[in-house]
C-alpha cells in the first residue's frame, strides 16, 4: 500500500528521467506497428521517446507511402498459421494486398488506428520523430516528403540525442 | 492539509485506490494535490468521463477512447497530465491502472 505521490509516477531510470530510443528499420505493415505501439505506450506512462526511421522504416513516415504499407506473403514465416496462405500461393498477384487488407481489418477491430493516424498520435503525444538523413538521400527524399512534425537527422546526431536512453531496434 | 483525507483511503502499491467505489470528488482533489496536478474544468471533464466509463464497463477508459469521446484531444491530454495521461487520470479518478495498449 502506498499513498499516491508524484514520485510513484516518475519513471526514473539510472540517469534520472527514463528515455526510450526506437529505431524503425522495416517498412512492412506488420513491422510498422511494434515501434508505434511501444512509442505510444512509453509516452502514456510519461517516458521520453525519440524515434529514428531508417532504410525501409522511412516508408512509415513518408506521406506518399504510409497509407499503403503491405505485409509480405512470401518469405514471411508468420504468414502461414494466421492467414492460412501457403508460401507458393502467397506468390500469386494480389495475395499481399489481400493479406494487408485483412491485417488492417484485424488491427482496426482492436481499436488501433491506421499507420498515418498512429504517427500523428505519437507526434501529438510528444514523441520526437526523425527521418534518417542517409536513407533519405539514398531514396531522394526531402523533409517535405515526410509527415508533418517529422524532421531529418543524421545517425550521429541521433546518438547525441539518445545519450543514456534505452535503445530498441525494430 | 487537504492530503489528510487520503489517510482514510486504501491504496495499492502503485498508489491506485483499492476500492474505486469509495471514490468521492474530494478524494479526487486530494489525490491530484498529492500528484501536483492543478485541477481545471478540462481535467474534470476527463475525470468525470473516466468515472462514467468505469461505471458502465468496469474498466478505466483507454487514452484513445478519452480523446475520441471528450472534447480533450491527445495534445491537450499531455498538457493536462504531463506525467502520463492515461494513468494519472485514472489515479485521480480513483480507478485502477489502465492496462490498455493505446
Amino acid at each position: 500500500m502506498a499513498k499516491p505521490s508524484r514520485d510513484l509516477h516518475q519513471s526514473s531510470g539510472t540517469n534520472g528521467k527514463r528515455k526510450l530510443a526506437l529505431v524503425a528499420s522495416k517498412g512492412s505493415l506488420d513491422m510498422a506497428y511494434p515501434p508505434l505501439i511501444l512509442a505510444n505506450a512509453a509516452r502514456m506512462t510519461g517516458i521520453e521517446v525519440e524515434m529514428f526511421f531508417t532504410f525501409w522504416g522511412l516508408d512509415i513516415i513518408t506521406k506518399k507511402k504510409m497509407s499503403k504499407l503491405n505485409v509480405a506473403t512470401v518469405g514471411n514465416p508468420n504468414m502461414h498459421p494466421w492467414f492460412g496462405i501457403p508460401t507458393l500461393l502467397g506468390a500469386l498477384p494480389g495475395m499481399s494486398a489481400a493479406a494487408s487488407w485483412m491485417m488492417r481489418g484485424e488491427i482496426g477491430k482492436l481499436g488501433f488506428p491506421r499507420v498515418p493516424e498512429f504517427i500523428k498520435l505519437v507526434i501529438d503525444a510528444g514523441a520526437n520523430v526523425y527521418g534518417c538523413k542517409m536513407s533519405m538521400d539514398m531514396m531522394k527524399l526531402t523533409e517535405d516528403d515526410l509527415v508533418e512534425g517529422a524532421t531529418v537527422l543524421g545517425a550521429m546526431e541521433f546518438m547525441d540525442l539518445t545519450e543514456g536512453a534505452q535503445i530498441v531496434f525494430v | 492539509m487537504t492530503v489528510d483525507i487520503l489517510d482514510r483511503v486504501a491504496f495499492d502499491e502503485d498508489g491506485f485506490m483499492e476500492d474505486p467505489s469509495a471514490w468521492t470528488e474530494d478524494i479526487g482533489r486530494a489525490i491530484a494535490a498529492a500528484l501536483e496536478v492543478d485541477l481545471t474544468d478540462r481535467h474534470w471533464q476527463v475525470i468525470r468521463f473516466a468515472r462514467s466509463e468505469f461505471e458502465n464497463s468496469g474498466e478505466p477508459p483507454t487514452l484513445r477512447r478519452i480523446t475520441q469521446q471528450t472534447e480533450v484531444n491527445m495534445k491537450e491530454m499531455y498538457q493536462l497530465f504531463p506525467d502520463g495521461p492515461a494513468k494519472i487520470a485514472a489515479n485521480i479518478a480513483g480507478l485502477k491502472k489502465p492496462s490498455g495498449c493505446i
